[in-house]
C-alpha cells in the first residue's frame, strides 16, 4: 500500500479491547468518513471492514483478555485510510490466515471469513505482526467513489 | 439485538433486531438454541429468520449462523432468511449463506 503523506484529516484513539467498543469503533469511523459524501453502501463496507479487524484484536490478539486497541483514520482527497493495531500474539501464517473460511478456532463457530470480506470490502489490505511491541497491525484503503 | 417470535401455519418465524457482531453474537446462539427444544418435536419443521432489522452484520454473525445450521439440520429442521437489508445480503450471498439457507420474501 503506498503510503500516504499530509492527510488532509485524520484522528487517531486508543481503546480497551472489549466487545461493546467494537460498535462504538465503527461508528466513530463511519461518522468520521461521512465529511467524504460517501454512499450508505459504501460507509457498510468501511464499518464491516473495521468491525473485522476489531474482532480479530479482542479474539485473537489479545483471546478475550485485558489489552488495547489503537485505531487511525485518515484522510486526502477522496481515500479513507484504516490502521488498526493490537499488542496481542500477532498471527505466525498471515497468508493462510488470509485464505477464505480459514480459522483456527473452528470449535468456536468462526466463519474464517474476517480477513476475506476486508479484502472485498476495502480496495487494499496489509496484514503484519508488528516490529516491536508484539502483536498485529491491519492497514486499510478505501477510495470514495459516490 | 432483540428476537421476537411469530408461529404462524406450523412455521416459526424469529424476527432479528439490531445489529449481529461479536457483541450481540452469544445472545443470539442462545435464544436460537433455546428454540430447538421447543419445535424439534414437531415432524420437518421450519424456521424463518426475518433478517429485516438486522441494519448491521460482520462475519462473526456468519459464524452464528454456521453453527445454528449445523444443530438445527441435525433435528431436520430448514432454515430460511427472510428480507435481508442489502448490506447483509451481500456478507450472505458472498458466503455462500444461502445454499444452506435460502433467501425467502
Amino acid at each position: 500500500m503506498e503510503k500516504i503523506e499530509n492527510y488532509f484529516n485524520k484522528f487517531s484513539l486508543k481503546f480497551d479491547a472489549k466487545l461493546i467498543n467494537e460498535g462504538f469503533a465503527r461508528s466513530m469511523v463511519a461518522t468520521f468518513c461521512v465529511q467524504l459524501n460517501p454512499s450508505v453502501s459504501e460507509i457498510n463496507d468501511i464499518k464491516t471492514a473495521v468491525s473485522e479487524a476489531v474482532t480479530n484484536c479482542i479474539v485473537h490478539g489479545y483471546g478475550g483478555g485485558k489489552g488495547e486497541i489503537e485505531l487511525f483514520v485518515g484522510i486526502k482527497d477522496n481515500i479513507v485510510f484504516i490502521k488498526i493495531t493490537d499488542h496481542g500474539v500477532g498471527i505466525k501464517d498471515i497468508e493462510k490466515a488470509r485464505q477464505p473460511f480459514f480459522t483456527t478456532k473452528s470449535k468456536e463457530e468462526r466463519s474464517g471469513m474476517g480477513f476475506t470480506l476486508m479484502e472485498s470490502f476495502m480496495d487494499e489490505l496489509d496484514v503484519y505482526n508488528n516490529a516491536e511491541g508484539g502483536g498485529l497491525t491491519v492497514e486499510m484503503q478505501k477510495e470514495i467513489r459516490s | 439485538m432483540e428476537i421476537k417470535y411469530i408461529v404462524k401455519d406450523n412455521v416459526l418465524t424469529a424476527k432479528l433486531n439490531g445489529e449481529l457482531d461479536e457483541c450481540t453474537a452469544e445472545y443470539v446462539r442462545l435464544s436460537l438454541d433455546a428454540l430447538l427444544k421447543d419445535i424439534s418435536c414437531v415432524k420437518s419443521a421450519s424456521l424463518i429468520l426475518d433478517f429485516s432489522g438486522v441494519s448491521f452484520m460482520d462475519s462473526t454473525g456468519i459464524g452464528v449462523l454456521l453453527g445454528r445450521y449445523n444443530k438445527f439440520s441435525k433435528n431436520d429442521i430448514s432454515m430460511f432468511i427472510k428480507n435481508p437489508q442489502n448490506h447483509v445480503d451481500r456478507i450472505l450471498k458472498m458466503t455462500g449463506i444461502y445454499e444452506i439457507m435460502p433467501k425467502i420474501g
